[in-house]
């Protein structure tokens, strides 16, 4: 995957290393505080800002839990000196909600062997994702495991979740539970009206809205298909 | 004088933005406030046409950005108001041609001499728009009763809190109330319960704007038409007056003979 180290500054080359892979320059990082380490970043592409204009940068954070204000101003920076922040890449969910907020993908299409999956992607699916706001058209979130929604997900916003996705709020956009083909996931909803739902394989839409329909809902696969349910205590 | 920056933008094209910054920028001259509006639409450029000054065009906003001119040079100053001016974009280039930090150095410096800096965003999410809100202090979306805009406005509004800005109003125009009523037009209620976003501003549909705008002439400046009492409005609540929303109805000839027999 990797076919070239195209830059190395002896200095700063333990901070920031950047390699070109097939999506366009890979960003790595050393060990320092993210101040410093941005800065670095910064000052590298500035020192061979011809060489960089116009170029697709694949942004590596590791472990790193960035704000959506850190990521937007990384990508506002880079845009300055003429770099297009595609895609951040990371194993804290912090990170990466922040950096598919502002619209940048969070994976790369045949994903780069970064970790011994095993760990990291076990880790990230063993914690349910906890969201406390509304998802708007455009957001989308992706998530190993469980999805927890405290607000609501608009017509044209999408979650994707390894496990149950559960919404205190309406859903009206696209759900999608279990996307590895775990069939005994849930989606739970206090008003469950999407534009699509999915469970595993199976697709269902919703039927055309009545007035005052807002009820707790329940969707789970019963015998290979999809159920509503009233959603109520146990 | 610490100006605010406000910008007005929408994700959907043609739902009246530029309309919208112009009456604005009018109304708020007209009640004593300095103003000026910066074109951020660059390569499609709208708001010299409406505010009636695209023969006045010698400098704009890429050759203060480019270093070509100096501010002063390129703001054109609207004759029926002394203290409205214009920055005209760029027609012959595109949006890279500014980038987000080129705004915010540009409003900086026009922040001590201004109360109020308005940028007109163009439609879209990408470089455009993103120049227009990076200095904004106060965002407001332009939407119409249909659900294409209002998803768009969603859409915007989702960026805008990605982006970590105060929360945006909202502006709904277009609104042709005898069509709420027949059910075939979304109501500011359906608006507000999809957006969840504050309402700052409810103007109706007028065919006047259309003239207005061929003219050059926007409606806030004349006192009679409905929509340019309803941008008057908008500029007071922005300078934080509270002003009740006008009643949209259309009174029928029925509602009227009603009214002339309860009154007297």
């Amino acid at each position: 995957m990797i076919d070239a180290i195209i830059f190395i500054d002896m200095a700063e080359s333990s901070l920031v290393q950047i390699k070109g892979i097939k999506e366009g320059l890979l960003v790595t990082f050393g060990e320092a505080d993210w101040n410093v380490l941005s800065q670095s970043l910064y000052s590298q592409v500035e020192k061979q800002q011809a060489f960089f204009k116009g170029a697709r940068f694949v942004v590596d954070v590791g472990d790193r839990s960035l704000k959506s204000r850190e990521v937007g101003t990384l990508r506002d920076k880079l845009a300055d000196l003429g770099v297009n922040l595609d895609t951040v890449l990371s194993t804290s969910a912090v990170t990466v909600n922040s950096a598919q907020l502002l619209g940048l993908a969070t994976q790369l299409p045949v994903p780069v062997k970064r970790y011994p999956k095993s760990e990291a992607a076990a880790d990230l699916a063993s914690h349910a994702l906890w969201i406390d706001k509304t998802l708007r058209s455009g957001a989308r979130i992706e998530h190993a495991g469980n999805v927890v929604i405290l607000g609501d997900v608009n017509s044209g916003a999408e979650v994707i979740a390894g496990g149950s996705i559960m919404v205190w709020g309406r859903v009206r956009g696209f759900v999608h539970a279990g996307k590895e083909g775990d069939n005994a996931v849930a989606i739970c909803a206090l008003d469950l009206h999407p534009t699509q739902l999915r469970i595993g394989e199976l697709i269902a839409v919703s039927p055309p809205k009545t007035k005052d329909t807002a009820k707790p809902e329940m969707v789970k696969i019963v015998d290979g298909q999809l159920v509503a349910e009233p959603w109520k205590p146990i | 004088m610490a100006a605010n920056v406000l910008t007005v933008t929408s994700g959907k094209g043609g739902v009246g933005k530029t309309t919208t910054v112009a009456n604005i920028a009018v109304a708020l001259a007209n009640d004593g406030k300095k103003v000026v509006c910066i074109d951020g639409d660059i390569g499609l450029r709208n708001l010299d046409v409406i505010l009636g000054l695209e023969n006045r065009i010698v400098y704009d906003i890429v050759d203060v950005v480019e270093g070509r001119c100096r501010i002063r040079q390129a703001m054109i100053r609207d004759k029926r108001f002394p203290e409205l001016f214009l920055i005209p974009a760029a027609q012959t280039r595109d949006k890279n041609a500014v980038s987000p930090s080129d705004m915010i150095r540009l409003c900086d410096e026009l922040r001590a001499e201004f109360d109020w800096i308005i940028i007109d965003s163009p439609a879209g999410i990408e470089r455009g728009f993103k120049n227009s809100i990076a200095p904004a202090d106060i965002i407001v979306i332009v939407t119409n009763p249909e659900m294409s805009a209002v998803r768009d406005a969603d859409r915007v509004v989702g960026l805008i809190e990605a982006e970590e800005k105060k929360p945006p109003y909202l502006i709904l125009n277009r609104i042709k109330q005898n069509m709420v009523q027949r059910g075939d037009m979304l109501s500011v209620a359906d608006v507000y319960d999809l957006l969840r976003v504050e309402v700052i501003g409810i103007v109706p549909e007028d065919e006047n704007t259309i003239i207005a705008a061929n003219k050059g002439v926007p409606l806030a400046i004349e006192g009679k038409s409905r929509s340019g009492v309803a941008y008057r409005n908008i500029a007071k609540r922005l300078c934080g007056e509270q002003v009740p929303f006008m009643k949209l109805d259309v009174d029928t000839l029925w509602d009227k003979l009603m009214q002339i027999g309860k009154g007297n």
